[in-house]
């Protein structure tokens, strides 16, 4: 029943935003749904912990919740309601048009949270579609000639790895209906997969991870992500790079459990293989780029590698390495584009000259970069640095050596890219010694980067045990 | 049952004329020179998509195929081209040539060859639960016309076509759909189609304002978002 309202919020939020057109009205709307969607995600969460299956179920085969759709579940909630916060600030400045906004923005995290719930991989196909649908129209809300390209890119390739990933779905349900399959949901196909014919499973799994691959931002169809990353509003960049990577990355995760049980498939091979690539060439176009929303984009493509990679490289330690990566992206990602953001509305400009100096120009939008860049290059101790760090020891574990290798290296090399930026950014002299601003930072702008740098800092040395065995219970949902 | 056999002999010849003729819509929306005629022949792409719907639906008879191929005919036959001509101003709809980055010989040949690989690519498939009947018409084509939609999407430069390239890929996924996975829950199919209409409507909105905006619906022209080295 939960899980039902759950669904339900946001799409009471969009309608409400529509029809009533006074000022404001949207942003209080949606940060109350925000709010409710978290604290319903955190009891839903209880749920699945305290039951004995750890399932929580509402409608049996349809809308059921586990502990990798919890922290799906949770981290869109949190980034949720982190983004309607940040809106509030953001759309004071913009040139009207709040309801259209509102609109799109409840519609997008409907479309989001309702992944993790769904159990036939069908309509999850339908929601992932929709994820893209609803936030075409966030990415051009800005109208200019660049946030209209960066919409058009999105719009055209995702959408066809989306049809290419609806072909991978179809074969799947043939295959799981030769296997005689009896409830067709996720767990159902891992009951299933040993009878399913291995040579329909390859073709679905490498579908589906090529079209859905597309929408993740893996590399070679990774060239909308940056751009439909960098030209959305910052709130919107935040839920795009923070949490609808990982939504669809999540989709692919869930069908790894299912193939692996196929050795003949090489799926893990494939996995390495497509996430190597991804982190390399994200590295070396991070050194290159001029733009420092682009940064924190082609950040995302390395992290969804890193975790693509770990997945393939599986056991134990290195899925609970999956889970804090997600988990660590997700929170720290959605910090750095509202650190961003921040200089954004300070600045009046995106590109990495001509900002230097923040620290003292504008202290706390500078820590808040600094911390985000540290944060997100994975420097010690915060989350991502655990993660990495477990994903490289069970890379050894298992003697992969060479993937461990260029892992490291690729790492490194964005590290240095991702600070020599932020640093010149936030310390580098300042030559043209303006010290006016376009505006001053709205309040609730820096109270969304203050309750964003919470997790941010502390999880790195401190994880609640509850979050804890929710991330032991969801690693183990991806099998030995 | 033998009785049947003569039946439903003529209805799979019907579904593989209705399959070549789906092979032959998707060619035209490869080659065709003007926007108008990229559409019609989608129209005629998706009216096959139907009848093969309709054919595999007959025997054994099956109530969820037809209502598939009911769904498909009132969405993509009718609905969907009166919001694209009504959405988009006639400046969208000019009779006039629209360049292609591929000649149209060339495209020609390259669909041919990606139909042949589209063949070749399933021939694996059927062997692996030795497939007979509509499957082995089905599966091929929409592969191909899968192949064929993302081709293009790659070569077409203007923004209607490429729209009309991404819902061929959905009609090829379709058209494979039909005969592998006839038992869909209906509410699947029915968000399948809510689905493809919210996609027209959003695309038709975004053509709009790229049009108003830029002046131009050339969407292949636009290139102000890349990578540059520092100078």
């Amino acid at each position: 029943m939960i899980l039902i309202v759950l669904m339900i919020i946001p799409l009471i939020a969009a309608i409400l935003s529509a029809l009533i057109d006074r000022p404001r009205f949207g942003a209080v709307i949606t940060l109350t749904g925000a709010i409710g969607i978290l604290v319903l995600s955190v009891c839903s969460i209880m749920g699945v912990i305290s039951s004995p299956g750890h399932v929580l179920v509402s409608i049996p085969g349809w809308i059921a919740l586990d502990a990798f759709g919890g922290l799906i579940l949770f981290l869109v909630a949190f980034v949720n309601m982190t983004a309607s916060l940040f809106s509030v600030g953001y759309m004071d400045f913009s040139k009207g048009g709040s309801r259209r906004y509102y609109l799109n923005f409840n519609l997008f995290t409907f479309s989001m949270l309702v992944v993790p719930l769904l159990q036939e991989p069908n309509i999850v196909w339908i929601a992932v579609e929709l994820t893209t649908l609803f936030s075409v129209l966030l990415v051009g809300f800005e109208n200019t000639h660049e946030a209209l390209e960066a919409a058009w890119k999105y719009v055209v390739l995702t959408l066809m790895g989306a049809a290419i990933a609806l072909l991978g779905f179809l074969i799947l349900y043939w295959a799981a209906r030769h296997a005689r399959i009896e409830s067709y949901t996720w767990s159902g196909l891992l009951l299933a997969a040993p009878q399913m014919s291995p040579t329909l499973l390859e073709a679905a799994f490498i579908f589906i991870l090529v079209g859905f691959g597309a929408k993740v931002g893996l590399v070679p169809l990774h060239t909308w992500l940056p751009d439909a990353h960098s030209q959305a509003p910052s709130p919107v960049c935040a839920l795009l790079s923070g949490v609808e990577t990982t939504v669809v990355l999540y989709v692919i995760l869930r069908l790894l459990p299912v193939v692996k049980l196929v050795p003949s498939l090489h799926a893990d091979m494939w996995l390495v293989s497509f996430g190597l690539v991804s982190v390399g060439a994200a590295a070396f176009l991070l050194l290159q780029v001029r733009d420092y929303k682009r940064l924190f984009a082609f950040s995302t493509v390395e992290h969804m590698g890193i975790i693509l990679t770990a997945a393939g490289i599986g056991g134990g330690l290195a899925h609970t390495g999956v889970m804090l990566q997600i988990m660590g992206h997700a929170l720290t990602k959605s910090f750095c584009f509202y650190a961003a953001g921040s200089v954004l509305l300070l600045m009046g400009t995106r590109d990495i000259a001509s900002v230097r100096g923040l620290i003292k120009r504008a202290p706390a939008t500078g820590v808040a970069l600094l911390l985000g860049g540290l944060a997100i290059a994975g420097a010690p101790p915060f989350v991502l640095f655990m993660s990495e760090f477990s994903i490289l020891r069970a890379g050894l574990h298992r003697g992969e050596y060479f993937t461990v290798g260029l892992l490291v290296l690729f790492i490194a090399i964005a590290f240095f890219a991702i600070m020599n930026h932020v640093s010149r950014m936030v310390f580098g002299s300042d030559e043209t010694g303006e010290n006016s601003f376009s505006m001053p930072l709205p309040m609730s702008c820096k109270f969304t980067l203050a309750v964003a740098a919470v997790p941010v800092a502390v999880l790195g040395l401190y994880i609640p045990g509850v979050l804890y065995k929710l991330l032991i219970l969801a690693a183990s949902t991806m099998g030995g | 049952m033998a009785m049947f056999t003569g039946v439903t002999d003529l209805v799979s010849n019907l579904n593989a004329l209705a399959g070549g003729l789906f092979i032959v819509a998707t060619f035209g929306i490869v080659v065709a020179r003007q926007v108008r005629a990229c559409l019609r022949f989608f129209i005629l792409q998706s009216f096959f998509l139907a009848v093969s719907a309709f054919l595999l639906g007959m025997s054994p008879f099956s109530a969820h195929l037809m209502a598939v191929g009911a769904i498909n005919l009132v969405a993509k036959v009718w609905i969907l081209p009166w919001i694209l001509l009504h959405m988009l101003s006639d400046e969208v709809y000019t009779r006039r040539e629209i360049d292609q980055v591929v000649s149209i010989p060339a495209s020609l040949i390259i669909a041919l060859v990606l139909t042949i690989v589209a063949c070749f690519f399933s021939l694996p498939w059927l062997r692996a639960v030795s497939a007979t009947g509509a499957p082995c018409v089905n599966i091929p084509i929409g592969l191909a016309g899968l192949f064929l939609g993302t081709y293009t999407l790659t070569a077409r430069r203007e923004a209607i076509p490429q729209l009309l390239g991404l819902l061929a890929m959905e009609n090829g996924a379709f058209f494979a759909g039909i005969a592998i996975a006839p038992d869909l829950p209906l509410i699947a199919e029915l968000a399948l189609v809510f689905d493809l209409l919210i996609l027209i409507f959003v695309v038709a909105i975004l053509t709009r304002r790229v049009h108003k905006r830029i002046g131009t619906t050339t969407v292949g022209m636009l290139a102000k978002l890349r990578e540059e080295p520092y100078k």
